[in-house]
């Protein structure tokens, strides 16, 4: 069932749009009624200090603070004009369609080609020959095809923490996932691998529609077109990466962005 | 200065001996067995002793095959594995990823009893309820069955079983279940897609010391599995284990006779056995904790 929002042109929507969301661990409140629409086929990202509400905004997007206790959130999120909080959503078919990018690379402790085939295979969408072009092309989009294509049947644990980050990616790329949530992706990866992953993501965003959350902020420069600064669950400012970083409008960005506190 | 150097010597020594301790003991109980033991190969062939099918070590001239008797061990251990180990995995499963925490709570203190059961409390406990059910539902002449004995120890393992696999399953990192999660998996896909594969290593150890614990069991076996030395052609006959044989004959025997001595060869039969198994299980745990 969808639950479009009223008077809105599916074409002029945006991918997605957060509306008045506060969520609370226990009495404690983590998000302030944070709104924001985020444009498709663009990387934004998302700043501020360890503990601003930055990672539980990004796990709000794919309801994975569903899987922590005590949480309650307020508000809505619209994803291509489907409220995923309404009561009828059906979790399985958004989380096909919004995919996440864990802080350490976890690769399940399986294959690399189980790894690839894991979401096609659990959704039922390919079989046989066609789950192992899914496979060969994913793996292609993150660049790993060359380098394992002899050996996808080795323990995905062996690979390089970087190699590891780009089989999680392929992982949503084969089920065609249409946004990709990233939490810190490369916080566990060295300069040069950080540098790579960033290629790839630039190369994504064709495709997708793609949140970064970091705590770098030359990387959000660099990668994000639009990026939001977060304080104390609060969203303070959000707009044009170039606009945040050259002539933020509130005292706070800028604050933090010089390096005054953070 | 002197009399701190000296402390520390001797606290050193201590320690180092209690560590060794242990190992000595092992050495000590297995060198025992052997020089015990081996008086009987002065008789009888190790290849006779291991293959003979018949124990008859009191009639004349005596028989010593131990063949009925590793049989009666192995029906008994495969049975209880069959039952205990899938049992126990679920088990195990429902108690890490399903339970709520309150439920998580007092199953596993009910485990913990299972486990501090006296294994001759629950052979008695077996021979008044399992025995006779056994004997009703099967038509038979006597109860007294390895299956009885397979159901009873199945009993016994479950505690380890369980609350090693459950470790093991808790020690799955979390990331995998939200990877998983994330791609839209059901819980149920996460756990016989992913969970599983993470918590392998340790559950077949908590399988294999479950093995150990069975296969090891004396008193809930001489009382349940009727104690006959025959090669056992089913689950529904009177069987006789290893275990069950020492603690039945040792004190009937004449200390350096034939008998004697064969008695202490199936006591390294046994020790050979739970140390293959242990050994093994060993194996596996640290390749979960790697």
């Amino acid at each position: 069932m969808i639950i479009l929002r009223d008077g809105l042109d599916k074409r002029t929507m945006h991918k997605i749009e957060i509306r008045n969301l506060n969520l609370f661990y226990g009495k404690f409140q983590a998000l302030m009624d944070v709104s924001m629409n985020l444009k498709p086929n663009t990387i934004t990202a998302m700043i501020g200090s360890s503990g601003c509400g930055k990672s539980t905004l990004l796990r709000c997007i794919n309801r994975m603070n569903d899987l922590i206790e005590d949480v309650s959130v307020k508000g809505s999120v619209f994803i291509d004009g489907e409220d995923i909080y309404h009561t009828y959503v059906d979790l399985v078919k958004m989380r096909r369609k919004v995919g996440m990018v864990f802080q350490r690379p976890n690769p399940f402790p399986l294959s690399i080609f189980e790894n690839v085939a894991f979401g096609l295979k659990i959704h039922h969408l390919a079989k046989g020959k066609a789950l192992e072009s899914r496979v060969e092309e994913s793996l292609k989009a993150v660049l790993l095809w060359e380098e394992l294509k002899d050996r996808l049947n080795a323990s995905a644990l062996d690979l390089s923490l970087e190699q590891k980050q780009r089989l999680c990616i392929a992982r949503l790329i084969a089920l065609k996932s249409e946004v990709l949530l990233m939490d810190e992706p490369c916080s566990a990866l060295d300069p040069i691998a950080t540098q790579r992953i960033e290629e790839l993501m630039a190369e994504l965003k064709k495709n997708y529609t793609i949140v970064i959350v970091t705590h770098n902020m030359q990387q959000a420069a660099r990668v994000s077109q639009e990026t939001g600064f977060m304080l104390l669950g609060e969203l303070v400012e959000f707009g044009l990466t170039t606009d945040i970083f050259t002539h933020p409008r509130d005292k706070r960005t800028e604050d933090y962005i010089t390096g005054r506190f953070g | 200065m002197l009399f701190r150097k000296i402390k520390e010597f001797f606290i050193e020594q201590l320690i180092f001996f209690s560590g060794i301790a242990s190992i000595v003991f092992v050495l000590l109980i297995f060198f025992f067995l052997l020089k015990e033991g081996l008086g009987l190969f002065k008789t009888v062939g190790l290849w006779d002793f291991l293959s003979g099918q018949f124990w008859y070590p009191i009639s004349d001239p005596p028989k010593f095959g131990i063949l009925p008797l590793i049989l009666g061990s192995l029906v008994v251990t495969l049975g209880a594995i069959v039952i205990a180990v899938p049992l126990g995995i679920a088990a195990a499963f429902y108690i890490a990823e399903v339970a709520s925490p309150r439920v998580r709570d007092v199953l596993k203190s009910l485990i913990e009893i299972l486990s501090a059961i006296p294994s001759v409390v629950l052979g008695f406990i077996g021979m008044m309820t399992l025995v006779p059910f056994i004997k009703w539902i099967f038509d038979l002449p006597t109860g007294l069955t390895a299956l009885a004995g397979s159901l009873l120890l199945a009993f016994m393992a479950l505690p380890t079983i369980i609350s090693i696999s459950e470790d093991s399953i808790n020690a799955v990192p979390r990331e995998y279940k939200e990877g998983a999660i994330a791609l839209g998996a059901t819980h149920w896909q996460t756990l016989y897609r992913v969970t599983i594969f993470g918590a392998l290593p340790g559950i077949i150890a908590a399988s294999m010391l479950g093995v150990g614990r069975v296969i090891g069991e004396t008193m809930a076996v001489m009382m349940l599995t009727g104690n006959a030395a025959v090669i056992p052609q089913s689950l529904l006959e009177p069987v006789r284990t290893l275990t069950a044989t020492i603690a039945a004959e040792m004190g009937e025997t004449v200390k350096g006779s034939e008998h004697f001595y064969a008695l202490f060869v199936i006591g390294i039969v046994l020790f050979v056995i739970s140390f293959a198994i242990n050994v093994t299980a060993d194996v596996f745990l640290h390749k979960n904790r790697k």
